[in-house]
């Protein structure tokens, strides 16, 4: 038997989500706190740098979401704006990756960019940028630029606008006064740039999962946010996706793959299996289960019973019930597979809707969850997570306490940030820009 | 014999170097042991450091009282980001926020933005005031207990508490609701400085806290009082407004102290003192907006000196009296535009 040195085994990158507005807080848990109050926020930063976390994350929206023509009430809604409380969150964390989601459609480059290098600036290298698009004119309604562009036209924007952020980093950091920027959206010019990037440039972030979303951020970010179901589609979507990445002159590197996950721990499998059923039966109330089945069917579905079968009505298409929220691509196939599962299992509309919902989920004791979480990223389904608590602000409190230690046990997790800077934690060393640049 | 009116102090942290936050927190937390009504970082729609919004928000956690109030500009941003931004400036401070209204009207500025025609001033205010009142609605959009967590029905908020705005400016409309929930102030200090007489009207529509360029205590104290009249004219009650010199300060070590002139003081923190007394006994305003010409030496020299003198003679606070931004203003929290009015959801 050879003995050499052992090769490094693969770090697991673990990031924390704030819930904002979604369907996933159990917010009658009499645990679950304040969404808005920044000490939940403090709280919830403060876990993840206990747990050495890369980075907290926030997601945006921009207008309130209607069903039926009015808001939405079922849900968590309400939210402050990102890059505010996170320049708050600099203050109460030293090391922690502060991630704004912020759209690319309703904003502007230069303005945005600088805001961007401001919150990196002012939390020591910590920033990044997730970036959204958006097309629907229900949300422009809100916005001077208002909601006319097509689906192409807002990724080509999106694209140029990355570009042209990027554009006015990297002229801040090689100590350029002044930038110009023409293209087919934007025609910008000016004497000052924004403050230089401690860390080179922002980190790009990107969540999404179409074929344009994917070369989108095999080209141009730094992290991908996904979500998929199985080892097996996670290790599909992670080879698609690191192989594009050459066509733009990056390493497969250069771009972290995390999908957002759930975890819910026990002291025995069966304790967390029973645990995650009750949390899926808190989410779906039997009044989200009727909204959920709206939502993939386009129409008032109010007079079923939750308790009862999926009606046997077809979808409509070009239904307006909802407003705000991604509609199934095909509500008919949606539907089709609704059904097919609900005659399979004999499951009520309640339990259908549990069942489809779902979200990635790592449940188990501690160790099995860690040990799932590492065979994961050693087999290249991802390279880390994004962890998406149910309870807010003290979700995370128990993976931190117990998980996290199994992890670092496992040689998969680090015992101390080795540096100081989101990119750092992220192990990214392309940035294109020297930090020492004058 | 009625008391006087309480004697309001703000000083600006703002000036070069802007890259280093500690220094910020430096200055605001002087003001603060100082026992200041609020600091205000000033900005520019392309300003060379850090955004004051995100400065002031980074500074929050680590102070307790002192207002803050970062200049926001109007002309080439969204006002519903803008709102949301003030918005959560006060719940990360906990009430403590407000925002200093500006325009964008140099062409430098518009190239940042490639925006094709040049706003003049006077445009540019009118949309400035459009941006705060358009603020208001969207602060006031969520009502103060619109959050139920209504677990029988399942319902999170009360949706009829929640409200369009359906605002519609010159230059952008706004359907609404916010997505931030309304803030712990109900509505941050809205500060416009009307210095300027472009940007009078705006000032006496929209303002809590009126910026007058210091000249004479006799030219100064007209000027407040024509805008306390337009206000009243608008309808407003123009006990709400806050009136703030602004000077210019030199506490050197250098001679006697020297009349204001264009907005300017030189001279020793007591000589300083003596002037914001004599202002503030003849009633020429509320109070002063101090910019120390050097913040890192001349901030403290204010409180340590003015601030102290002042106190001695009872002429300001010994401590804060309050927790927010409004209470050290004596500005009381405004009702909700549609809860008064019960506006349809």
């Amino acid at each position: 038997m050879t003995t050499g040195p052992t090769p490094p085994r693969k770090q697991i990158h673990l990031a924390a989500h704030f819930p904002g507005v979604n369907n996933t807080t159990v917010w009658a848990d009499p645990r679950s706190g304040s969404q808005i109050d920044f000490d939940s926020f403090v709280h919830l930063a403060r876990t993840a740098e206990r747990g050495l976390f890369d980075f907290f994350f926030l997601a945006e929206g921009l207008r309130l979401r209607e069903h039926k023509g009015r808001v939405h009430d079922l849900d968590v809604v309400g939210r402050p704006e990102s890059i505010t409380v996170l320049n708050a969150l600099a203050a109460v964390t030293d090391r922690l990756g502060l991630a704004a989601t912020v759209n690319a459609t309703f904003n502007e480059p230069w303005e945005l960019a600088r805001r961007l290098a401001s919150l990196d600036l002012l939390s020591g290298g910590r920033a990044a940028w997730n970036v959204v698009t958006s097309s629907d004119a229900f949300t422009g309604e809100n916005f001077r630029r208002g909601g006319f562009l097509d689906r192409a036209d807002r990724y080509t924007r999106a694209a140029e606008f990355v570009a042209a952020a990027r554009a006015l980093w990297d002229a801040a950091g090689a100590g350029q006064r002044s930038f110009a920027w023409s293209g087919d959206h934007f025609a910008i010019a000016g004497e000052s740039t924004p403050p230089r990037s401690p860390q080179g440039r922002p980190v790009v972030i990107q969540a999404g999962d179409s074929d344009e979303g994917r070369e989108f951020a095999a080209s141009a970010a730094d992290v991908i946010f996904t979500r998929h179901g199985t080892l097996e589609a996670g290790r599909a979507f992670y080879r698609d996706v690191k192989r594009r990445l050459p066509r733009h002159g990056r390493r497969e590197e250069d771009l972290k793959l995390m999908p957002g996950v759930t975890v819910v721990l026990g002291d025995t499998a069966a304790d967390a299996q029973e645990r995650a059923a009750e949390i899926r039966r808190q989410q779906i109330s039997p009044q989200n289960a009727i909204h959920a089945l709206e939502l993939v069917w386009g129409r008032d579905l109010s007079a079923y019973d939750p308790d009862g079968p999926l009606p046997d009505v077809d979808p409509d298409p070009d239904s307006a019930l909802v407003q705000g929220r991604v509609r199934h691509a095909d509500p008919f196939e949606a539907a089709a597979r609704w059904r097919a599962l609900s005659e399979e299992k004999g499951l009520s509309i309640r339990q259908t809707v549990i069942e489809t919902t779902s979200r990635q989920s790592f449940i188990g004791t501690p160790s099995a969850v860690a040990a799932a979480m590492a065979e994961f990223v050693e087999r290249d389904a991802a390279d880390g997570f994004i962890l998406v608590p149910h309870l807010t602000p003290g979700g995370l409190d128990g993976f931190v306490d117990t998980v996290v230690p199994l992890l670092q046990e496992r040689g998969v997790f680090r015992t101390r940030y080795t540096g100081t800077t989101l990119r750092e934690h992220l192990g990214l060393t392309g940035t294109g820009v020297e930090r020492s640049a004058a | 014999m009625p008391a006087p009116a309480p004697l309001h102090l703000a000083a600006e942290i703002g000036g070069p170097p802007h890259d280093d936050p500690g220094r910020l927190l430096g200055l605001a937390r002087t003001a603060e042991e100082g026992l200041l009504d609020f600091v205000t970082l000033a900005d520019s729609f392309g300003g060379p450091g850090p955004d004051a919004l995100g400065a002031l928000a980074r500074i929050a956690p680590e102070t307790r009282r002192i207002g803050l109030v970062p200049t926001v500009t109007t002309t080439h941003t969204e006002p519903f980001h803008v709102q949301a931004g003030v918005a959560t400036l006060d719940w990360v401070s906990r009430g403590r926020a407000g925002w200093r209204v500006d325009v964008s009207t140099s062409a430098a500025e518009n190239r940042l933005v490639g925006r094709r025609e040049l706003l003049g001033p006077e445009a540019a205010w009118a949309e400035a005031g459009e941006v705060a009142e358009v603020s208001r609605l969207l602060w006031d959009s969520w009502e103060d207990d619109a959050e139920i967590r209504d677990t029988p029905t399942g319902r999170f908020v009360d949706r009829d508490k929640l409200h369009y705005v359906d605002y519609r400016g010159t230059a952008f409309g706004v359907r609404g609701p916010s997505i931030v929930p309304r803030p712990p102030q109900g509505h941050p200090v809205t500060v416009v400085d009307a210095s300027a007489a472009v940007s009078r009207d705006t000032a006496a529509r929209h303002a809590d806290v009126v910026l007058l360029r210091a000249g004479t205590a006799e030219e100064t104290a007209a000027r407040g009082t024509e805008l306390r009249a337009r206000a009243a004219a608008l309808g407003r009650d123009p006990g709400t407004l806050r009136i703030l010199a602004t000077l210019v300060v030199d506490l050197g070590d250098g001679p006697a102290a020297s009349a204001p002139g264009g907005g300017h003081f030189g001279g020793s923190p007591a000589g300083l003192a003596d002037l914001i007394a004599r202002w503030h006994a003849g009633g020429a305003v509320d109070g002063f907006h101090l910019v120390p010409l050097a913040p890192d030496t001349g901030l403290a020299r204010l409180t340590a000196g003015t601030v102290a003198a002042l106190r001695e003679r009872g002429l300001f606070r010994d401590r804060y009296e309050d927790t927010t931004l409004r209470g050290h203003l004596r500005l009381a929290r405004p009702a909700n535009h549609f809860a008064t009015t019960g506006g349809a959801s």
